[in-house]
């Protein structure tokens, strides 16, 4: 089978299953796809060898029985996994090496899946184009010099050019959706609570969520069954019920009534994306669902206090990177000016941008004004969703307000780069579940995504109105292989 | 002694000043495994041994509330007599030093799990009134060891991450005595309720000591400085000291005080200024957001309620009014929860018919100074309380003089000897046969008739003679009484 990278992961696990094809055939593939795959820079680290002797012990001992039997994949580096370094796109943990791996990893490994590397991602997941990573941007295997979207760029851009078969990344403020939206593919953003966090390099921790990228909604479906997990070694992950996301996917959504936020027409919103929030709208009514124009009348703050919140926690996160224990550290004259050293050297631009923000905004005199404010309208956010959610069962908007722009276009505007956020931010800053999906082509033919947010814990629901919509659209990603070696 | 007499002041000249004190006593949690983590505690460890993952802080690692702490913090705050609160928040406390690797510390800033409360005094003009502000759990940081090279630090972790309660007074003490009462007060306490054990060597009860002087007769609290981390009562009672003089020696100079942070120097005996208000950190406290707010139900703490010993103040007047024990006995034998954990048992093991004010006695007595000279805690006692009672006993119902028990008791330290044994095997028994010692005496005066007839003459002195006659002649095993009775019967 010549084209086994373009099969999804559904398919790969029938024919391994099937054995009509073995883990090592996979494995090879993907790994072959991957060495030519050097311009997209979409890993940074890799672990083909060891990858391929994991596919070949499957396959002398393979057990069907598990949900990712024999599957390779690649995860961004973000995620902690023993005895692979895992940098966070960061030169201050260029050498990190951890001896632990994180929960959602465990859980991926545990149903079978092997790990091909560890992929590119914005220096600890702080950006929208993957290009504030300390072992440089990101290409998109939709055009040259194209921004595969961030920060989980490494990710979006591996399974659109299938590198892997599917990915995981994490979303803080839209870090999943954005890219997956920029590069023709599905991400899902879980409840807050719903993947453990435990082992994953901190950002923000009321924000992060890891969730899965792939290339079709069923695939989605049945990696967020493997990675959401409770876990007592995270104090905020929560113990519901979990379904069997993929088992119970329907396209059947009739009599649902989807919310369309008026809020979310925002100024100087292109017309393209205008039009395909309108052919959304068309297929949910196409799907036999209703729509209701909704208010969600706080939106306009959701930014301003994301960038508040996040900065916040994020100055404090990052303090443990000192160079005292692990990591890159600087010589110094003394303690003080080691720690200056490490730190100016170790951590980039945007980075140190956030790392001041968040000092500021929390600083004894500002405390009130800036952090204290932003978690009151957080809770306003959040209670515009729960009016809302009387009313619909989802909502439906654009995962970003533009598609794809070039690499360089934005980095010396950082608030314009901000703005790629406004549609996800808002989901983040409530904890509810949110899901983009490919859904048309802009004039340049680079993808459009739209997003579904769903109530807390109703993951199901938003994956099947995303099963159905995605029947309708028929969406074909336009990839060029400009990069192929 | 009246109020007066007691009243700790400063003199200058014509001035007098009264000094204002409120301690921040940071008591470790007696707890297995630390606050946010499952590292031992164990004190002494080879450095960098009680260390996870957490307490180093690696990357994606998440702190995990401890129950068992969380209990123990509620269980002293019940002791304080204090509100606990259903609802408290773990913040985070941001400073960077290299023994602290998370660059925070999670502390318990705007929402305590403990709020007001109050701890009573035994002073020597009677009860004192000491509000407690407030009880936080918080982690400890790691120790810094800089003399083990010329060149480098060293960072020991162990200590990272250990629950710690912070108990903060209000500025309610008035000396350095009320400061020694208080400590030892609230360390009773906890070691009643086995929250904390107390042990001020191994660092696990440490106070920061706020210091502020007045004019007597003021009303307004004066401008406080701050001594850091100060860790026995000795030297808490030298800084107060030596801090309260410089601060009124300031004043009378004219000049003013800065609200600052000091050091309290052990080799010099003086405080030494660490960091002025200016340059005080901020710490930007902000919500742990790692951590879900701590609640705990009505339930909860009732149960912990259910779980409290009788605490020293409760068992001091059960002493009082049940062994009819004055209030000084009562104090001596309830500060400290083994001593009257010993009392009691001694008691229970005297049965009905016994001497409480002996047992009391020779407690405070003979088993003092002989635990005091060989350097041992009344838990380590050579003699168990069991023999104890049968030595008070034997004393009681006359078997043995006080005199000899004194012997038995010397010969009972050597490996918990029963001093019934030992009174059999020595021969050691009380004469107390009236024929026998009347027989005895009648040949004492037969020996000593000149002296006999001069005590009859009025020389009563005398009678002490015909007593030490008689006991020698006994080998000191006579009863005392009798012999007295006998010899006023036949001189």
């Amino acid at each position: 089978m010549s084209d086994i990278t373009k099969q999804s992961l559904t398919e790969l696990v029938e024919n391994i299953k099937n054995k009509k094809l073995s883990s090592t055939d996979v494995t090879k593939a993907f790994i072959d796809r991957s060495e030519k795959s050097e311009k997209l820079n979409a890993y940074i680290t890799n672990d083909f060898t060891s990858a391929l002797d994991k596919a070949k012990k499957f396959d002398q001992k393979p057990n069907f029985d598990l949900k990712l039997p024999g599957i390779p994949m690649a995860v961004k580096d973000l995620f902690c996994t023993k005895n692979i370094k895992t940098t966070a796109g960061s030169k201050i943990l260029n050498n990190f090496i951890p001896t632990y791996e994180s929960t959602v990893t465990e859980n991926i490994w545990n149903e079978g899946a092997i790990l091909l590397g560890k992929l590119n991602c914005d220096e600890f997941a702080m950006g929208s184009s993957n290009e504030t990573s300390f072992f440089g941007n990101v290409q998109s295997p939709i055009d040259k010099n194209l921004v595969p979207g961030g920060s989980s760029g490494g990710s979006a851009s591996a399974v659109a050019g299938q590198l892997t078969p599917i990915t995981i990344g994490t979303d803080t403020g839209g870090s999943i959706r954005q890219p997956a939206s920029f590069t023709g593919i599905v991400g899902l953003k879980p409840t807050y609570g719903s993947c453990s966090r435990y082992g994953i390099v901190a950002f923000a921790s009321s924000l992060d969520q890891a969730g899965p990228m792939a290339q079709n909604v069923k695939d989605c479906a049945l990696l967020h069954e493997v990675i959401s997990s409770y876990d007592p070694k995270d104090s905020t992950s929560i113990d519901f019920k979990r379904n069997h996301y993929s088992k119970k996917l329907t396209n059947n959504i009739k009599g649902k009534k989807i919310g369309i936020p008026k809020e979310y027409r925002v100024d100087g919103m292109p017309k393209e994306i205008e039009n395909l929030w309108q052919k959304g709208i068309q297929y949910i009514k196409d799907c036999g669902a209703e729509t209701i124009d909704i208010s969600l009348p706080n939106t306009s703050y959701a930014l301003p206090t994301y960038y508040i919140v996040a900065p916040a926690e994020a100055s404090s996160n990052l303090a443990r990177y000192d160079g005292v224990k692990y990591g890159f550290r600087a010589k110094g004259e003394n303690l003080i000016d080691m720690y200056e050293k490490t730190r100016s050297e170790g951590f980039g631009a945007e980075v140190q941008r956030r790392i001041m923000i968040g000092t500021y905004v929390l600083s004894s005199g500002y405390y009130d004004a800036y952090y204290l404010k932003a978690q009151k309208v957080r809770k306003l956010i959040k209670n515009d969703f729960d009016e809302a959610y009387k009313k619909v069962d989802a909502i439906l908007t654009p995962s970003t307000p533009s598609s794809a722009f070039k690499i360089g276009e934005k980095t010396n505007d950082p608030v314009s780069m901000y703005l790629n956020d406004i549609f996800t931010v808002p989901v983040n800053l409530a904890g509810l579940p949110g899901i983009s999906i490919p859904a048309g082509h802009d004039s340049k033919g680079y993808p459009l995504g739209l997003q579904i947010i769903g109530k807390a814990f109703d993951e199901q629901n938003i994956l099947n109105i995303a099963y159905a919509m995605e029947e309708k659209i028929n969406f074909k990603n336009k990839i060029t292989d400009w990069w192929i070696k | 002694m009246s109020k007066k007499d007691t009243e700790y002041l400063i003199n200058r000249k014509d001035n007098q000043y009264e000094v204002v004190i409120g301690l921040e006593v940071h008591a470790q949690v007696l707890s297995e495994s630390k606050l946010f983590s499952t590292s031992a505690t164990k004190f002494g460890a080879e450095p960098n041994t009680q260390v996870s993952l957490v307490d180093a802080a690696f990357p994606g690692m998440l702190p995990v509330i401890n129950e068992f702490c969380v209990k123990q913090a509620i269980k002293t705050g019940i002791g304080l007599n204090a509100k606990i609160n259903k609802r408290s928040v773990f913040d985070r406390k941001n400073y960077f030093y290299a023994d602290l690797p998370q660059g925070y510390q999670i502390s318990q800033f705007k929402d305590p799990i403990v709020g007001e409360g109050k701890v009573i005094l035994d002073m020597p003009n009677g009860q004192k009134e000491v509000g407690i502000e407030r009880l936080h759990l918080e982690q400890d940081a790691g120790k810094s060891i800089h003399d083990l090279d010329p060149q480098n630090t060293f960072v020991d972790l162990n200590r990272s991450g250990v629950a710690l309660m912070e108990i903060v007074s209000k500025p309610d003490l008035r000396s350095p005595d009320e400061v020694n009462a208080y400590i030892k007060k609230l360390r009773s306490i906890m070691r009643y309720l086995g929250t904390c054990d107390g042990n001020m060597q191994e660092g696990s009860l440490r106070a920061d000591v706020n210091v502020s002087v007045r004019p007597k007769g003021s009303k307004e609290f004066g401008t406080r400085c701050e001594i850091k981390n100060v860790n026995s009562i000795k030297f808490m009672q030298m800084a107060i000291e030596y801090e309260a003089n410089r601060q009124v020696d300031l004043i009378e100079e004219g000049k003013t005080i800065d609200q600052e942070t000091r050091l309290f120097d052990t080799k010099k005996n003086e405080t030494r200024s660490m960091r002025s208000k200016e340059d005080a950190h901020d710490y930007r406290y902000f919500p742990d957001p790692d951590l879900l707010p701590l609640d705990v139900s009505e339930k909860f703490i009732e149960e912990l309620k259910n779980d409290i010993p009788e605490l020293p103040d409760d068992k001091k007047k059960r002493f009082i009014e049940e062994f009819k024990l004055s209030s000084y006995e009562a104090n001596i034998l309830v500060s400290d929860i083994d001593t009257a954990k010993y009392f009691e048992e001694v008691v229970a093991k005297m049965g009905k018919n016994k001497d409480i004010k002996l047992a009391v006695n020779w407690i405070t007595g003979e088993l003092f100074a002989v635990l005091n000279s060989k350097g041992l805690e009344i838990s380590q006692s050579p003699v168990s309380a069991k023999n104890f009672a049968i030595l008070i006993n034997l004393i009681k119902n006359g078997t043995i003089s006080g005199k000899i028990a004194k012997t038995v008791f010397e010969l009972m330290i050597d490996g918990d000897k029963d001093p019934q044994k030992i009174v059999e095997e020595k021969g050691l028994k009380q004469q107390s046969d009236p024929k026998a010692l009347e027989a005895l005496i009648d040949k004492i005066i037969n020996d000593n008739r000149e002296k006999a007839i001069e005590y009859k003459q009025g020389k009563e002195k005398l009678f002490g003679f015909f007593v030490g006659q008689a006991m020698k002649a006994s080998g000191g095993k006579a009863n005392p009484q009798l012999i007295n009775e006998i010899l006023k019967k036949k001189l």
